[in-house]
């Protein structure tokens, strides 16, 4: 059999499937595949800890295969009931018929309402400890990072924590642990997925890392379920998780933009030179060939969002619309904003753009609206702008 | 009295309010606005409960 376990810690396994293939991860644009990571701790009580998408079943069963017979597995533990990690989980319950199965309060509920299979599931709150015979695990609800139903579990004995989505990232490799991948790929992974999943419960990670740190909670191994996993420097991801949470800014605008005939792109690039000429770092994004979550990675630590589009009967174009709704939902903060566009009557696409933005929270400096093709004036009005915001922006981040 | 929700166990505490979404320290929760949602998962006032 190919599919091999690989070892954690002492008693702790790798089980998880590689996804070298996926691109598209519920919209979200995963260049380097993913995993989906399990965990068979080989306690007097064997804990099976999550388990992985559906189409990964045989995978996951051949890994847990290569240790021990699944059938001596007592305990299966959810800590999150997202489908990537609950997909096969009433094949596993059905092929292991685990003694007891556990999840938070809202897992049990959440899992009911994915299955509907009535397999009895015993609550893990905040405080508890399972009893494995040699080992325990102890258990931290951490509702809305990133569902109600989220929780982390952790083995003192061996000092490593399993936090579900949490510190995870979707980067496929043959690699089982961090130190062993290439590490700007690692840290722009790491940043995208808590761009695109974690940052609208931002305030919620800062208290986290406050409490984990507070519980006196040693963290040795990370155990996440997407990614390679942090064995040697757990540090590395939780201080980036506090940066990030922060929105720790550079002086960086990201302007994101799309265009019918050129004219808003031109004005994309007057105004985006005016900024880096005030020595601000642009990122220029134009829709055609950029996905929304990589614009949201972008903008993990950027100071000012710039959004142009065109006017296309009366509304902004759709691909504005779609990135703007998305990255209302991540609900970055503290962000200035600005919108512009080229238009040939009514000039609605600004104005939707700037309700927008607005209703985003961000704050909103103004905007530029060119008829139809603009000359070197009109060039030189955007460049202006974009000088403007420079200053903003140097205001914002000092 | 405070309100827990159901969906997510975020507490509203009137004391403190929700000023990131401007509500004042000292709101009761049945004067928070109708479209006043759970600043952690947005869900509405519908899906809270006292607490005792
Ligand atoms: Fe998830
Ligand atoms: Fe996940
Ligand atoms: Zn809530």
């Amino acid at each position: 059999m190919s599919f091999k376990a690989v070892r954690v810690s002492d008693s702790v396994y790798w089980v998880g499937a590689v996804d070298w293939s996926i691109r598209d991860f519920h919209g979200y644009s995963t260049h380097h595949g993913t995993t989906y990571n399990a965990f068979l701790i080989l306690a007097d009580k064997v804990t099976l800890i999550d388990t992985v998408k559906k189409p990964f079943y045989p995978e996951l069963m051949a890994r847990i295969a290569s240790v021990i017979d699944p059938a001596r597995i007592d305990y299966l533990i959810s800590n999150h009931s997202e489908l990537d990690h609950t997909g096969c989980l009433p094949e596993v319950v059905a092929a292991v018929k685990p003694e007891r199965i556990f999840a938070s309060p809202k897992g049990i509920q959440a899992l009911d309402q994915h299955f509907h299979a009535g397999f009895p599931i015993e609550p893990l709150r905040t405080g508890d400890t399972l009893d494995l015979g040699n080992r325990h695990l102890q258990c931290l609800e951490t509702s809305m990072l990133h569902w109600p139903d989220s929780m982390f579990t952790y083995l003192p004995e061996e000092r490593v924590l399993f936090s579900q989505d949490a510190f995870g990232m979707h980067l496929a490799s043959s690699e089982r642990f961090a130190d062993e991948v290439n590490q700007d790929v690692l840290e722009y992974e790491a940043a995208k997925y808590y761009a695109n999943i974690l940052m609208p419960y931002s305030p919620l990670i800062l208290k986290l890392i406050d409490t984990v740190g507070k519980l006196g909670i040693e963290i040795g191994i990370i155990a996440q379920d997407h990614g390679p996993l942090f064995r040697k420097s757990p540090d590395f991801i939780i201080s980036r998780y506090a940066q990030w949470a922060r929105r720790d800014m550079k002086r960086k605008a990201v302007v994101v933009y799309d265009t019918m005939w050129q004219s808003t792109a031109a004005m994309a690039n007057a105004l985006s030179d005016g900024m880096s000429a005030s020595s601000v770092s642009v990122r220029q994004m134009h829709l055609a060939g950029s996905h929304r979550s990589d614009i949201a990675t972008e903008l993990l630590d950027a100071a000012a969002l710039i959004v142009g589009s065109p006017t296309l009967n009366n509304n902004m174009f759709p691909s504005v619309a779609d990135v703007l709704v998305y990255l209302k939902g991540l609900k970055p903060k503290n962000l200035i904003s600005a919108a512009f566009g080229s238009y040939g009557w009514g000039g609605e696409a600004v104005r939707q753009i700037r309700d927008l933005l607005t209703e985003m929270g961000t704050a909103y400096s103004g905007d530029v609206r060119i008829k139809y093709v603009p000359d070197s004036a009109a060039l030189d009005e955007c460049y202006s702008f974009g000088v403007s915001l420079a200053d903003q922006v140097k205001g914002a981040v000092s | 009295m405070k309100y827990v929700c159901n969906v997510c166990d975020y507490v509203y505490d009137p004391i403190e309010g929700d000023p990131d979404n401007g509500i004042a320290p000292g709101t009761p929760f049945a004067d928070l606005p109708d479209d006043w949602v759970c600043p952690l998962c947005g869900v509405g006032k519908e899906d809270f409960s006292p607490v005792d």
